[in-house]
């Protein structure tokens, strides 16, 4: 057993933070009050290589593995939540499908532009009535020659208008499920016939944007299949899977930053004749905090470790993303009320750190979600089958 | 024991609920996006006698007991939080102290146009420096002749922008003391208006005291008696609060249970799946509990006990409640629940203020933990 960080991670971590630091951190309450992407921060990004962190560096990537992306995730994390949004997405569930399942062909032609910045990624799952219920999607892909027609809508796609490259799940055989039916595609999105609908006007990552996707007879190549043809769902599936540990870095470098701005307010703000800091009431809070936080980062990265050393992980990653959540909403909730109604302002950071947190909770799969993940995980070895 | 509503209190209940709902729900989301005080709807709120709500009969005023103000409350919460705040403000903490403390003089010179909307009340408190510490504030009120001079500044004065009476509290020689303020008067100045989290339709602004002179005939109460006057105006508020979360605790579940039901998810309406129940159930639980709470501290008041420490516990728990019932009702509506077309996701930001308003939580902690050990002869200290 050895917990510390390979030297070179640390260097990794010390650069990321530094961009964070200059980078991000000036345009974070920015991009939040015009709701606007950063793409120059994104551009930055890319230079650096912070846009294809997990990857081999065959395929444009920096070669960080999961370690290292969580690493970058929590930094950003701290500074942040939008920057994380479009970087995550990108990375975590966009590019990390084609690196899954992808063929040399597609990885050299798809994942190399991504990962290398030159393109952002996103990942077309959601429709308006297959949420939490993925297999219910309705967009449809059909065989016309030597190319796949696609027709549809997604929503709620962080990233849709930025995108050069969406994946896109889509049925393929409705009369076989999730399992069979439905197949995976690499969609450039200059094809004709995809489009942008509404954008959506959310409380929080109004850094981040989330796009209505429509896709209206957009002929797809038959090599853009991504993963073996009917097996789209579980590419899917195991692309999010991985992304929830990430996701949880994310929420670890919030509640962090969360944790270290109170400690820096209970000792400069007085009442009573005293800094905050010194009544119970507040430093309990505070230490509560600080418990759940090595929890998480604990969590988070024992499963980055899984997941490098090719180990099952679907539970513990489905933890990092529950738990990771929770803990930063709960992280936020008492930093507001540390700060009181200087917290509850938009003048602020704690006020934007609030409303970026409760997304957490519901994104790349609801909290509920992740309760079933890992009951149906933890009864499968008995044989009992847990339904959602 | 009876809970029973009278005639008059199921009159005054259905006269709220119609009108909130037909004029005030539907202005909601707007109030919110813009950031607008609801100017219109508080006009037609005179109509309703809800500028009024607590003045006597035969002061022509509504002459309602605090149970059917704080249904009134809870109607208004359940259309618009804003709206609910703003007229909470104007009746628990400046008609109610006039009522209670105000010479005849006073009330004869300024309860008519609080009653029938001419002028809106705000309750200048805190401080940058006195927030949960309220009696560290730090503006003073100097004897000039038959004079005060005010000087200082208050922060995050709800209503401020649109107040037509200030109540004021300042160090006077005799101590903290409260005074009646009109916004014309020379060198008061209304300053920078806050942005919220919620309650966007609130204006919250920092009001500057600029050597205010102020006639003796405006100090409300004695000198010294500043601090009794403001916690009894707060606590009588601190009631008004939890009828608020009642209100839009209510609210917020109606909004996840029409949600359940219309939003299909594995082939039926995910109101079929036993978490959303449960938080459904969980929610009507802590709802019912905060109106067992409301009433029973209606009742205190309207029965002439002392509610200060039932008013704590009402505001601490409605406080809790209305967080708790906003973040599941938001998670019942999954990715929608985060978007602005929908009332939860305004309720949920609207509602996080309660914990923190009219003193926060720790310091509703630290009230009812005070009673509990004063009872026992021991004095503690926040």
């Amino acid at each position: 057993m050895d917990f510390s960080f390979p030297k070179e991670y640390q260097l990794f971590r010390r650069m990321v933070s530094d961009f964070a630091e200059n980078e991000v951190r000036p345009l974070a309450k920015a991009v939040d009050r015009e709701h606007r992407v950063p793409l120059e921060t994104v551009k930055k990004a890319a230079a650096l290589g912070l846009m294809g962190v997990p990857f081999p560096q065959k395929y444009g990537g920096m070669g960080g593995g999961e370690m290292g992306y969580c690493i970058m995730m929590e930094e950003l994390g701290r500074v942040c939540t939008s920057t994380a949004t479009v970087i995550g997405a990108h990375t975590g569930i966009a590019a990390m499908s084609i690196y899954l399942d992808g063929t040399e062909e597609q990885k050299q032609k798809f994942l190399v532009p991504l990962a290398s910045g030159r393109l952002i990624g996103a990942f077309g799952l959601t429709e308006a009535q297959a949420g939490s219920d993925a297999a219910a999607i309705k967009t449809t892909a059909v065989r016309d020659g030597n190319h796949f027609v696609i027709n549809g809508a997604k929503v709620f796609i962080t990233n849709g208008d930025i995108a050069g490259i969406m994946t896109v799940m889509a049925v393929t055989d409705p009369s076989l499920g999730a399992y069979g039916g439905i197949t995976a595609f690499i969609v450039e999105t200059d094809t004709p016939g995809f489009s942008i609908g509404s954008l959506e006007n959310k409380m929080g990552i109004r850094g981040s944007s989330t796009a209505e996707c429509v896709f209206q007879d957009v002929r797809v190549p038959k090599e853009n299949v991504l993963g073996q043809f009917g097996a789209g769902f579980l590419t899917f599936m195991k692309s999010l899977d991985i992304g929830r540990a990430s996701l949880g870095a994310a929420c670890l470098g919030g509640a962090q930053a969360a944790l270290e701005g109170c400690m820096e307010w209970t000792m400069a703000r007085e009442q009573f004749g005293v800094p905050v800091a010194t009544k119970q009431s507040v430093y309990f809070m505070i230490a509560d905090m600080a418990a759940e936080i090595e929890a998480l980062r604990s969590m988070i990265y024992r499963t980055a470790w899984l997941i490098d050393t090719h180990q099952p992980h679907i539970k513990e990653a489905a933890i990092c993303k529950l738990y990771g959540s929770e803990v930063a909403s709960r992280c936020v909730h008492k930093a507001m009320q540390i700060h009181g109604a200087l917290g509850y302002s938009r003048d602020y950071w704690v006020e934007r750190a609030y409303r970026d947190a409760r997304i957490a909770e519901i994104f790349e799969g609801t909290n509920e979600i992740q309760r079933v993940v890992l009951a149906s995980n933890l009864f499968r070895p008995y044989g009992m089958r847990i339904p959602s | 024991m009876d809970l029973t509503l009278s005639e008059e209190q199921s009159m005054f209940k259905k006269m709220f609920a119609d009108f909130c709902t037909k004029e005030i729900r539907p202005k909601g989301e707007h109030i919110d996006q813009a950031e607008e005080p609801p100017e219109d709807l508080l006009a037609k709120a005179v109509d309703q006698g809800f500028w009024a709500a607590l003045v006597p009969e035969e002061a022509e005023g509504c002459g309602m007991d605090v149970y059917t103000f704080t249904l009134m409350l809870e109607e208004l919460a359940r259309a618009d939080m804003s709206t609910a705040l703003i007229l909470s403000v104007h009746n628990c903490l400046v008609v109610k102290p006039l009522l209670l403390y105000g010479s005849d003089e006073q009330k004869k010179r300024y309860l008519e146009a609080l009653a029938l909307g001419e002028k809106l009340g705000a309750f200048a408190l805190t401080e940058a420096s006195a927030g949960s510490d309220a009696a560290a504030i730090k503006m003073t009120a100097t004897r000039n002749g038959s004079d005060y001079v005010l000087k200082g500044s208050k922060n995050w004065v709800s209503n401020g922008s649109l107040a037509g009476l200030f109540l004021v509290f300042a160090r006077a020689e005799g101590g903290i003391t409260a005074f009646l303020v009109e916004p014309e008067t020379a060198g008061v100045k209304v300053g920078y208006r806050e942005k919220t989290l919620g309650l966007r339709g609130v204006p919250a602004n920092t009001i500057y005291f600029d050597d205010v002179h102020i006639p003796e005939a405006n100090r409300l109460g004695a000198e010294g008696k500043g601090m009794e006057i403001a916690l009894k105006a707060l606590s009588l508020s601190r009631l008004g609060l939890a009828a608020i979360a009642l209100g839009a605790t209510e609210r917020s579940l109606e909004e996840a249970v029409q949600f359940s039901i219309e939003h299909i998810q594995f082939g039926g309406p995910i109101a079929l799946k036993q978490i959303i129940q449960n938080y459904v159930a969980d929610a009507k639980t802590q709802i019912e509990a905060l109106r067992s709470l409301v009433l029973h501290t209606a009742w205190l008041a309207d029965s002439g006990q002392d509610f200060g420490q039932e008013a704590s516990i009402a505001k601490l728990f409605g406080s809790r409640v209305a967080y708790e019932v906003t973040n599941r009702m938001l998670q019942v509506h999954g990715g929608y629940g985060y978007m602005k077309d929908y009332a939860i996701e305004r309720y949920y930001r609207d509602c996080r203020a309660l914990e923190i308003i009219e003193g926060t939580s720790q310091i509703q902690q630290f009230l009812i933990a005070r009673d509990i050990y004063k009872a026992q002869g021991l004095e503690i200290r926040p």
